[in-house]
């Protein structure tokens, strides 16, 4: 095992999350997005041993262009530093990261970071609902063929099984053992196991990806608060460490696209690097999970295996709990959860693992995890955040 | 606001930078540019080469051959105009020139559409101004080989 240290200098490893907070919600049909907000910035607090009045930073997404002064407007926060990061599901990450940046500036001391979403009972269809306006000038160029998002991640999938043989059967593995995850998680909306033939029998939704390739749709909320380390030592929970962290966007460019050159290839070895730590330090990862071929590919960017070789990695149960790289122990946006921008609760998930606290789901002996955030939709536009968290 | 005749798929804003893309496509031509500073060739158009961030820049016909680069059957889409049209083909084609573009690949079986397929631009005037290039296999028996 390699020390836990990140290089001397910079940023890493002066800053931890010593607050995290799921909502246990999966369906609020009477609350806002703003109350799951509220109700998870409480719980985070609750879980630090700190208050509201003690925090200085404020970060968060997907309440709108400027629903971050209305947020904190609702939270009564006054703040002297902000983030309202937007850049898809993974903003979540990238706040954790900028969090880290800010406090280790000495720019604010403890940051609070939300999330909440009502997308299920409000029914909105996230995946195959929208990407149908043209708001910014690359869209008059695709909107009007009807992409839907899981349209651009299956446009990745089908490139990837012609380039490298991928089959359906290897990117049911992944949801099944997703779904294996979840039966050991009671707050997970689906528990029931599932096979390989149930994800290949379950409908069609865009080519070659089944209505199980497919993350849930839910209700939900979350938080993290983020403080220095050596603050962190006074507090409640074992500080787990941000160690390291690295962002990077895709598009297509100027028509030249690839679509198996995700932004986890650029995000992740940067990640790494800066942590000081190398792949088989990792004992378990959190990959944004929105389908399955975004768990494949994200683990083939990261570097975990050769590009090509995704299939046989995810297929053969090194992905699994007790396997060599446990991916998503909480059953992932595929079984647990998935209200529209799921990255928060890869950390909350990565920070209460790494704090041993996690039950029947448990990594064994976990120190070191890795958090990838995907934002956007990886065919098209996206983002990716890594994030490196340790327990020391 | 031009009469789309219950077209009801969303349609492109035509500007500054995409006029000439979307005239040529009215004319049943398909046009790229090429920066006359440095040759990048570009898609989507922009009025700057993103490479040296040069306005000179010229259009260059394309052949409208293609082969499919990638391609999904949708299924599902709630969005109105599509939904009445499931399920259809989106499609990533390469243009023989090198260019990438979306689109949608008509004029054959959705099941019968293969990656490295190769297909030939058909122009569809969905509304009075506006025509979209789809692309299909190709008619011409010398392609079939």
């Amino acid at each position: 095992m390699t020390e836990l240290r990140a290089p001397a200098g910079g940023i890493w490893g002066k800053t931890a999350v010593v607050g995290a907070y799921e909502h246990p919600t999966r369906f609020a049909p009477d609350k806002t997005a703003f109350q799951l907000h509220a109700e998870s910035a409480r719980g985070a607090l609750e879980d630090a041993g700190l208050t509201v009045q003690d925090v200085d930073g404020f970060f968060t997404s997907g309440v709108g262009p400027i629903g971050i002064l209305s947020l904190a407007g609702h939270l009564n926060l006054r703040p002297s530093y902000v983030d309202s990061q937007a850049i898809g599901g993974s903003s979540f990450v990238s706040h954790s990261f900028h969090a880290a940046a800010a406090i280790a500036a000495g720019l604010c001391n403890v940051a609070l970071v939300t999330y909440g979403s009502t997308a299920a009972s409000e029914r909105f269809a996230i995946g195959t609902g929208t990407g149908g306006f043209v708001v910014e000038p690359p869209d008059s160029f695709e909107a009007p063929f009807g992409p839907t998002i899981v349209g651009s991640y299956a446009l990745v999938a089908r490139r990837h099984m012609h380039e490298y043989g991928t089959t359906g059967e290897q990117l049911a593995e992944i949801a099944v053992t997703m779904r294996r995850h979840a039966g050991l998680n009671p707050r997970a909306k689906y528990r029931e196991p599932i096979t390989v033939e149930d994800v290949l029998a379950s409908r069609m939704i865009s080519s070659p990806l089944h209505l199980l390739d497919c993350c849930v749709i839910s209700d939900g909320g979350g938080a993290l608060v983020l403080t220095s380390v050596e603050r962190a030592r006074d507090l409640r929970r074992p500080p787990v460490v941000i160690l390291g962290a690295a962002e990077a966007l895709r598009h297509a460019e100027i028509g030249t696209r690839d679509l198996l050159d995700v932004a986890a290839r650029q995000s992740g070895p940067l990640a790494l690097a800066r942590a000081g730590v190398r792949h088989a330090d990792i004992d378990l990862a959190l990959i944004y999970d929105s389908y399955t071929i975004t768990v494949l590919a994200t683990l083939e960017a990261l570097g975990f295996c050769a590009a090509g070789e995704g299939g046989a990695f995810c297929a053969d149960g090194r992905i699994g709990l007790g396997g060599a790289l446990p991916v998503n122990p909480d059953g992932g946006g595929l079984s647990s959860n998935h209200p529209g921008m799921r990255g928060i609760f890869l950390v909350v998930e990565a920070t209460r693992q790494l704090r041993d606290e996690c039950g029947p789901r448990q990594v064994k002996d976990a120190t070191l995890a890795l958090v990838h955030g995907t934002g956007g939709m990886l065919g098209q536009r996206h983002s990716g955040v890594t994030l490196i968290l340790g327990r020391v | 606001m031009a009469e789309t005749k219950g077209y009801k798929k969303p349609l492109p804003r035509v500007d500054e930078e995409s006029r000439g893309w979307w005239e040529a496509l009215a004319r049943h031509e398909l046009y790229f540019q090429r920066c006359r500073d440095c040759g990048t060739k570009r898609f989507y158009p922009r009025a700057l080469c993103p490479r040296c961030l040069s306005s000179a820049t010229e259009w260059v016909r394309a052949s409208g051959r293609a082969t499919v680069y990638s391609f999904t059957v949708t299924y599902q889409n709630q969005a109105p105009g599509f939904r009445e049209e499931l399920p259809y083909v989106l499609a990533i084609v390469e243009l023989d020139e090198g260019v990438r573009v979306m689109t949608n690949v008509v004029g054959c079986a959705p099941d019968a559409v293969r990656v490295g397929m190769p297909v030939e631009v058909v122009f569809d005037d969905v509304t009075a101004e506006v025509t979209l290039p789809k692309f299909q296999p190709p008619r011409a028996p010398e392609r079939q080989g």
